[in-house]
């Protein structure tokens, strides 16, 4: 059965993650966005501030409460814990004609992530997937991704860019989480609680909670249930056969469309959850004896990304737009047996251009009907 | 050669971004800027049609292996001196220390085409993946019927392992065709792109297997002409060539539609790609 964690209680599960021996990182204002770094205790948290959204839109708002959770995504997501932009994977050594290198030793700390949305648990679940599930396995993500608490939270706000509810992935948290909150702001600011796991429980067994009524959980519920009906109606994506539709527009008219806004910046791909190229970078001291080769973040819209010999494969921002989009809707389903898209937005919202991947699934769909 | 598919000897067990490494036997000059590394690598094992990454501390490139699998001493890669990383693999003296990941990617699947008569084709460099699978051929020749070879060089100083090419021709038991999209005076061989060679192919086309490697316009147009005698798309293949970072399906690079070129690919059948392969910058 579900609990309650009154608001003067919730900062607890601060003190006894860091106890156990957890960093604790999750949402924050910084630069005038609220991105993901270390809290130091639950008044880090974006107390009584939301975030408006749109289309190429960000913008910090005072809310006229106190709630702990009350905004959505911003630009980062926690694929930089799991995947860090930038990771040393060896270092060599060349004396004369002997080589030696040395791996890298990943002991990551043990990171408790706080306010995980469910389309964020999906994400997580998608990249698992990509690092975990294949022939080999990442060492650098594994390392992390064993060494980390999360704490989710059911949203019962939206932006306008979110369509979680399209993609099957929210509003409400479905698994893959230790401990589950939902924020209850009226009639008294407290928290419905749940746990998965074995740690989950004895981190709440820690946290003063009392058994929540059935009227708790239905309230708290329906706050959730109400969200996702105003996210379907404020942003959508029709799903059905969608990776037909892709594969079928190869030699469609919207890329050059999409080309003519597109600046190919790779912010979408950036702030995307799920998108996990990378590049490496070989670095070599002046004599030539010590080099280290490092991983990156990488981007489908860079020229270099696609380069051989005899030129880049894609050189059009058709082409690179092309790609992104039909990876993510269709060969990203073929490949990992899931959508890589989980609605959160983010590509909508830093596109310094404003370019809607909803709006390009539209259009899409009209020509492709039209044909 | 055992039943099973062979992918990186070690690699599923330590970490999968560090290179072995590898002394140098040589490094053979086979023409003006493409040249053969070959490498001690007791008991590395492979597939014809697979690839390794090879590192020298400026960085690492995927180099197909283009030696005989049978050899388990030595394998070799033939690479052609074009940017910084290949400059300096090409530069490597004997008894030099290479870093090596692999063997990666799908191999040419050579065992399901058993019986069947056997048409290799090869543009430039394409050459250098497909030299195992002859040799493998050979060494398994009674198990095939005809086999064909034809190769296509841009000019006779391009043409690469002429030894073997002349071995090959000495033999009864492959017919090899040779040409050349610009002739000198000392060539007196075929002048003209590879697929004027086809013609010169008889093969039973209820049981004939395609291997293809090359730039991929001239495998596209050789597999057209391939399936316009008669040839099934299924049972053509190519080998393809894309950028890899990390060979392990995680970098993202490599991606032609829903494949990853290293892990699917690099031999893939026609019919696969066919229609991605006709449209432009996928």
């Amino acid at each position: 059965m579900p609990s309650i964690v009154e608001r003067d209680d919730f900062g607890a599960f601060f003190t006894v993650l860091r106890d156990m021996g957890y960093e604790i990182v999750g949402p924050r204002v910084r630069d005038s966005a609220i991105v993901y770094d270390r809290l130091g205790s639950v008044d880090d948290l974006p107390i009584g501030i939301t975030d408006q959204q749109d289309k190429g839109f960000y913008r910090l708002m005072k809310r006229d409460d106190r709630a702990l959770f009350g905004y959505t995504v911003g630009p980062h997501s926690w694929k930089m814990y799991l995947f860090p932009p930038r990771i040393r994977l060896f270092t060599a050594e060349m004396h004369g004609n002997g080589l030696s290198i040395v791996g890298e030793h990943y002991n990551p700390k043990k990171l408790a992530f706080i306010g995980v949305r469910a389309c964020e648990l999906h994400a997580i679940q998608i990249q698992d997937r990509i690092f975990l599930n294949g022939a080999f396995k990442d060492p650098v993500y594994e390392s992390q991704r064993r060494n980390i608490f999360i704490l989710a939270v059911n949203c019962t706000v939206s932006s306008s860019t979110c369509f979680c509810t399209s993609m099957g992935t929210g509003p409400k948290v479905g698994s893959g989480y230790d401990v589950v909150v939902t924020e209850v702001l009226k009639p008294r600011h407290q928290f419905l609680v749940d746990t998965a796991t074995a740690v989950g429980d004895e981190v709440l067994s820690k946290v003063r909670h009392r058994e929540a009524s059935m009227e708790e959980v239905e309230h708290a519920m329906s706050m959730v249930e109400d969200n996702a009906k105003a996210v379907s109606m404020k942003r959508s994506i029709d799903t059905a056969n969608i990776k037909e539709l892709l594969y079928n527009s190869y030699e469609s008219k919207r890329w050059d469309d999409v080309a003519e806004r597109c600046l190919a910046c790779a912010n979408c791909t950036m702030v995307c959850p799920t998108c996990f190229c990378s590049t490496v970078e070989d670095v070599l001291d002046l004599k030539g004896e010590h080099a280290e080769r490092w991983r990156l973040w990488d981007s489908c819209f860079s020229d270099e990304f696609t380069y051989i010999h005899s030129g880049s494969v894609r050189r059009s921002t058709a082409a690179k737009y092309r790609h992104w989009i039909t990876h993510k809707l269709a060969s990203w389903i073929d490949q990992f047996g899931t959508s890589g898209c989980v609605g959160c937005g983010r590509c909508i919202t830093w596109c310094p251009v404003g370019i809607d991947i909803t709006e390009e699934v539209k259009a899409l769909q009209q020509l492709n009907k039209e044909r | 050669m055992g039943a099973e598919n062979y992918n990186c000897n070690d690699c599923n067990s330590v970490n999968p971004y560090l290179p072995r490494i590898y002394k140098v036997k040589r490094v053979k000059r086979e023409t003006h800027d493409t040249f053969t590394i070959e490498i001690f690598a007791d008991g590395f094992r492979f597939m014809p049609g697979q690839f390794n990454m090879l590192y020298a501390l400026v960085g690492e490139v995927p180099i197909s292996i283009s030696s005989d699998p049978a050899d388990g001493k030595v394998i070799s890669h033939t690479v052609r001196r074009v940017g910084h990383v290949t400059t300096a693999l090409c530069s490597l003296n004997v008894g030099s220390s290479i870093g090596v990941r692999g063997p990666f990617g799908n191999p040419w699947p050579i065992r399901e085409q058993e019986g069947n008569d056997v048409v290799i084709v090869a543009g430039g460099l394409g050459l250098a993946p497909l030299r195992p699978l002859i040799y493998y051929l050979l060494s398994n020749r009674g198990k095939y019927g005809r086999i064909f070879l034809l190769y296509g060089a841009k000019t006779p100083k391009d043409i690469l392992y002429k030894n073997e090419l002349s071995r090959w021709k000495a033999r009864f038991d492959i017919d090899v065709y040779v040409t050349v999209d610009r002739a000198d005076g000392r060539w007196h061989g075929n002048v003209g792109v590879v697929t004027s060679l086809i013609p010169r192919v008889h093969t039973d086309l209820m049981h004939s297997s395609a291997f293809i490697c090359g730039p991929e316009v001239m495998m596209r147009f050789v597999a057209r002409e391939l399936i316009n005698l008669g040839f099934n798309d299924e049972r053509i293949f190519i080998s393809m060539e894309r950028n890899m970072k990390c060979a392990l399906g995680i970098c993202g690079h490599c991606q032609f539609g829903p494949e990853f070129i290293c892990k699917d690919g690099p031999v893939l059948s026609y019919s696969r790609v066919a229609r991605l392969l006709s449209i432009k910058e996928v």
